[in-house]
């Protein structure tokens, strides 16, 4: 072991090597910082150039993508509200107030080097485990994933906000959208209305752009200003270290999670961050999260890239990829010649170390990468609003359709920001909605897999039980802390609102539950029997709040109209809306570029009050930009009418 | 269905002698340079197929005449039928779109899956790619060999874990009903890798591995003693029977297996059902394509590619750890192995409709 240590290091050490590293780190660095592209797209990236390397110097190149990857997405998540990739969602919550504030620095300084940290624990954790990992996954059967699924919903306990209830339903409007698609025990498709795009089930990462970014997106376009409240950006950098100093035990405790989970197949990384989020809540004293504590954006921090470790010992060892960034990374390994499998735990032992130690010094040179840029980037939340938010729907549409690469991606991002925008207003907790919706899949596999395999004794196995112990445990430490703050609201309980509003909404779950049900009353037993039960249950919760929201008096904790304090002189709940609708309707007219394009156009000039020069000068940045991104991976926009009856010249084919 | 695909195979038969002769000449004639050929995937980046299609894309820039610029259009959705509805739908016939299909994109077709808006009759293959699979036990259960299938029959408990009742994973299905085995099929593993998982935590006793899975990860297994391999699939040779797979010479071929068990070839319906299955998903899996009426001489320029391509060292040397020690075929081959993998006929169909429903619930279409 000591021996293949040494010669991985010995190998990673020559200046070549490092320079590829060094790159990999730069190409994953620009890829990171343009929000939900993520690794994926810079893997797919350089897959070209790594054929005629050595393996060592391309692993290097792609562990160094891949591990700045979950440094540099913090970027947007915190200055923007736009979560950098589906598997980072959490750091929002608490990062981008912190930059509302105008704490941008502090933010992203502390969330930077818990990064940093959290990648160096998850190396040294890999190091030691790598000989007995193999073993561990494999006591891991599909009983105990089932319960690691519960412990996730469990999280949905603290995640709540004010009203339980309404957290409860949410989660479960999570857990239905989650079962759009093939059900996983008899491959019927669910709710999928005909349409192969529904048959794959929605793409989580159009789902988090939706229900996080947009609503803040137009929140923010109609109360103008800039970003940060404060215009400048303090000297943040050096309370954000010593956060992280004064924090080194939550810095430890969630990287060590964020290992351990990222190592677990089948789970999936979204899960991991809002495991993690939700310990960071259950076990911290004081707590203002969602309301833009230090802690939330450490927590999940630092088990992000801590977690892209514990992620290599699924795919290197079993040659299962736990995310598609891991995918790509394995499709590399194969194209270099490296088989995964238990030769990395033998004969290879040292290219396992080259990998693992890649990660860690590819973090540090990472780390240092964002601190020299973010004075510069942070700049951003001092921009006056109206310039940014065209680009910032640009990207989020980008994200949105890099997914499938069709218009029905822009649609789903369309109709879930809706949902996600009042959700936001009347005061439903997003957070156990994504929660649900990421578990809902795994949940349902691992239960209907569990009672294949054990039948209903697998409740009594050992593991079972210390994970359904750890749930009750850190449950009840929950209870005694502060619930998440709500995120949507700003102090004070007076802002109950009118009723009709909201009464009027809280039809939407009602109907989504129905939906459900109803749809699982044509399907065989086994394909029906989760979707029913979910369904039923949230209808005994969600009818009586229906009523309560409809008849009850109005006041308490279930009563909430963000826009019972809005000002006057902002304009309309729904006059952003139109913006998005535009550009997603225009889309369905003349395709996505040209749509972006008079988009541009249109807001910079009316919306924003630009100058006719500045406006052309903008246009084209994000013309050109979105040109060359698409070249460079190969994409084709979206298309609309005009698409269908010409066939025009790419790029706007 | 049948009549249709024979006839581009006696053409293709004629034109296939003079194809060593002709292939400078067409492609000097056709040259390539300064075009950019895309390449659709109906698969995900980092996928087998996406994986198979990156490892061809250098050698395909490199031996192609005028060295166009190849790049790899990954067009996902539907386990592929909407890549593949996708190319069928909007390509020109000028030989700069090319799609590699997959296993998952032959049985929908062949199954009748309603989403499918592609028919294999419409295009021709320019190459085709076979792969492999071994079938392993745990060793407890005492099988070693075809004499104990007796033993197999009876053990109880037998349960595999599978990708769903139309994946990849309906081939092994198939054999478990031609070894007559009472084999409780539990659904819902994404990907082969989480049914190998499952065998290696206990959950399932019977499990296979496509070729290279089974190479990297399941022959230590073996030599621990902790699985026991029974058979391969086996593949197809030039006379389109199934024969040992030279991945595994050690081991019998299914239909090998199954006589040596049972004393008699296997035949009927079921048989039936499998043979085509095995060829669309494994012994012919993946297949380069273009529409048909793309000209003769732009589609022999791609036969003459992959033949040059077929004989040059690097790929010989690099190709295990992706394709396996498998021979990829261009040419005549090529369409046998189409005609082979892309047909079947109504009775098999039929019985494989019935058998979906009866063996699991399962409704096709």
């Amino acid at each position: 072991m000591v021996d293949a240590l040494l010669m991985a290091l010995t190998a990673l050490a020559s200046p070549e090597r490092l320079g590829y590293m060094a790159l990999g780190v730069l190409i994953g660095y620009a890829i990171g910082v343009l929000p939900a592209l993520g690794g994926l797209a810079g893997l797919s990236l350089v897959m070209p150039f790594i054929y005629g390397l050595d393996q060592v110097s391309a692993l290097a190149m792609l562990v160094g993508l891949v591990a700045v990857a979950a440094t540099a997405d913090t970027f947007s998540s915190i200055l923007m509200g736009i979560p950098g990739s589906s598997a980072s969602q959490a750091t929002i919550l608490d990062g981008f107030p912190m930059a509302r504030r105008g704490e941008a620095a502090r933010a992203l300084s502390a969330s930077f080097l818990a990064s940093m940290i959290g990648g160096l624990v998850g190396a040294v954790i890999l190091t030691g485990a790598v000989l007995i990992a193999r073993p561990l996954i494999l006591a891991l059967g599909t009983a105990e994933l089932f319960m690691l699924a519960l412990l996730g919903l469990s999280m949905v306990g603290v995640l709540a906000g004010k009203s339980f209830a309404k957290g409860l339903i949410a989660c479960g409007m999570g857990l239905a959208l989650g079962m759009v698609g093939t059900a996983p025990a008899t491959a019927e498709y669910r709710l999928d209305f005909g349409l192969i795009y529904l048959s794959d089930g929605l793409h989580l990462p159009v789902l988090v752009l939706a229900i996080f970014a947009l609503p803040e997106i137009i929140d923010l376009a109609r109360g103008g200003g800039t970003i940060s409240r404060s215009a400048d950006l303090g000297r943040g950098w050096i309370t954000g270290m010593r956060d992280i100093m004064t924090h080194w035990w939550l810095v430890l405790r969630t990287s060590s999670i964020g290992s351990v989970l990222g190592a677990i197949p089948g789970l999936g990384g979204s899960v991991t961050d809002w495991i993690v989020y939700g310990h960071a809540i259950q076990t911290e004293k004081n707590g203002q999260f969602g309301k833009g504590d230090v802690r939330g954006v450490i927590a999940v921090e630092a088990s992000n890239n801590a977690r892209e470790g514990g992620a290599l010992v699924p795919t290197l060892f079993f040659g299962i990829p736990s995310s598609g960034s891991m995918a790509v990374f394995l499709g590399g390994m194969t194209l270099l010649g490296i088989e995964a499998g238990p030769a990395l735990v033998g004969s290879r032992l040292d290219l396992t170390y080259a990998i693992i130690w890649s990660i860690a010094i590819a973090n540090v040179m990472g780390t240092l990468l964002c601190f020299a840029t973010s004075p510069l980037i942070a700049r951003l939340t001092t921009v006056r609003f109206g310039l940014l938010a065209p680009f910032m729907m640009m990207v989020v549409c980008f994200g949105a359709f890099n997914n499938n690469r069709e218009l029905a991606d822009l649609l789903l991002l369309l109709g879930i920001g809706l949902l996600g925008l009042l959700m936001r207003r009347f005061g439903w907790p997003r957070p156990p909605f994504v929660v649900g919706f990421v578990l809902a899949l795994p949940m349902e596999t691992y239960l209907y897999q569990a009672v294949q395999f054990y039948g209903w004794d697998f409740l009594t196995r050992p593991g079972v039980l210390i994970i359904a112990a750890l749930i009750v445990v850190f449950a009840g430490l929950g209870i005694r802390q502060r619930r998440l703050a709500d995120t949507e609201e700003d102090g004070g309980s007076t802002d109950t609102g009118r009723r009709q509003p909201q009464a009027i909404f809280a039809v939407i779950p009602v109907v989504l539950f129905a939906a459900v049900f109803i749809d699982a009353m044509g399907k065989s037993f086994l394909g029906a029997v989760f979707p029913m039960m979910i369904a039923g249950a949230m209808l005994l919760i969600s009818v009586p709040v229906f009523f309560k929201l409809n008849f009850g008096r109005v006041g308490g904790s279930l009563f909430h109209d963000a826009e019972a304090k809005a000002k006057p002189e902002d304009g309309s709940f729904w006059a952003h809306l139109g913006w998005v609708i535009g550009l997603v309707g225009l889309s369905a007219l003349v395709g996505f570029l040209l749509a972006n394009t008079i988009f541009f156009l249109a807001f910079l000039r009316h919306a924003a009050g630009c100058t006719w020069r500045m406006t052309l000068f903008l246009t084209s940045i994000a013309t050109i930009g979105l040109i060359v991104v698409a070249q460079l991976l190969t994409l084709d926009f979206p298309q609309g009418l005009l698409q269908h009856f010409f066939d025009l010249p790419w790029p706007l084919r | 269905m049948t009549k249709a695909s024979q006839f581009p195979i006696t053409r293709r038969a004629l034109g296939g002698l003079g194809l060593g002769l002709a292939a400078t000449g067409t492609a000097r004639a056709q040259d390539m340079a300064g075009k950019t050929i895309e390449w659709i995937i109906p698969f995900a980046v980092g996928g087998g197929s996406d994986v198979w299609a990156r490892f061809h894309l250098p050698l395909l820039q490199k031996h192609m005449a005028g060295n166009p610029t190849v790049v790899i259009r990954n067009v996902t959705g539907g386990g592929s039928i909407n890549g593949a509805n996708q190319f069928a739908q909007r390509t020109r016939p000028d030989g700069l779109t090319i799609m590699g299909t997959s296993g998952s994109t032959q049985f929908p077709y062949l199954m009748g899956d309603p989403r499918v808006r592609y028919d294999y009759r419409a295009w021709s293959v320019l190459m085709a790619s076979p792969t492999g699979g071994v079938l392993y036990v745990r060793p407890e259960l005492g099988v070693r060999g075809p004499a104990d299938l007796a033993k197999l029959q009876a053990a109880q408990g037998l349960k595999f874990g599978s990708q769903g009742p139309t994946s990849l994973d309906i081939v092994p299905a198939l054999a478990f009903e031609l070894m007559n085995l009472n084999v409780q099929i539990v659904f819902g593993m994404q990907g082969r890798g989480q049914g190998r998982l499952a065998f290696e935590r206990g959950e399932t006793p019977i499990d296979y591995q496509t070729s290279s899975a089974y190479t990297s990860q399941v022959l230590p297994l073996v030599r621990e003693g902790k699985a026991a391999p029974l058979f391969s699939y086996g593949i197809l040779n030039a006379a389109g029977d199934i024969v040992r797979d030279p991945n595994f010479p050690d081991l019998p071929s299914f239909p090998e297996f199954l006589k040596a068990a049972t004393g008699k070839d296997p035949s009927g319906p079921a048989w039936d059902a499998y043979r085509t299955m095995f060829v669309a998903g494994f012994a012919a899996q993946k297949f380069v394509v273009v529409p048909k009426e793309t000209p003769k001489p732009v589609q022999d320029l791609y036969r003459a590619t992959f033949t040059r391509i077929f004989a040059d060292p690097e790929y010989k040397e690099k190709r295990g750890t992706v394709i396996g020690e498998y021979d990829e075929v261009t040419g005549d081959a090529a369409e046998k192995a189409y005609a082979a993998g892309t047909v079947m006929n109504d009775a098999t169909r039929e019985w494989i409709k019935e058998w979906l429903l009866r063996r699991f619930n399962h409704r096709l279409g």
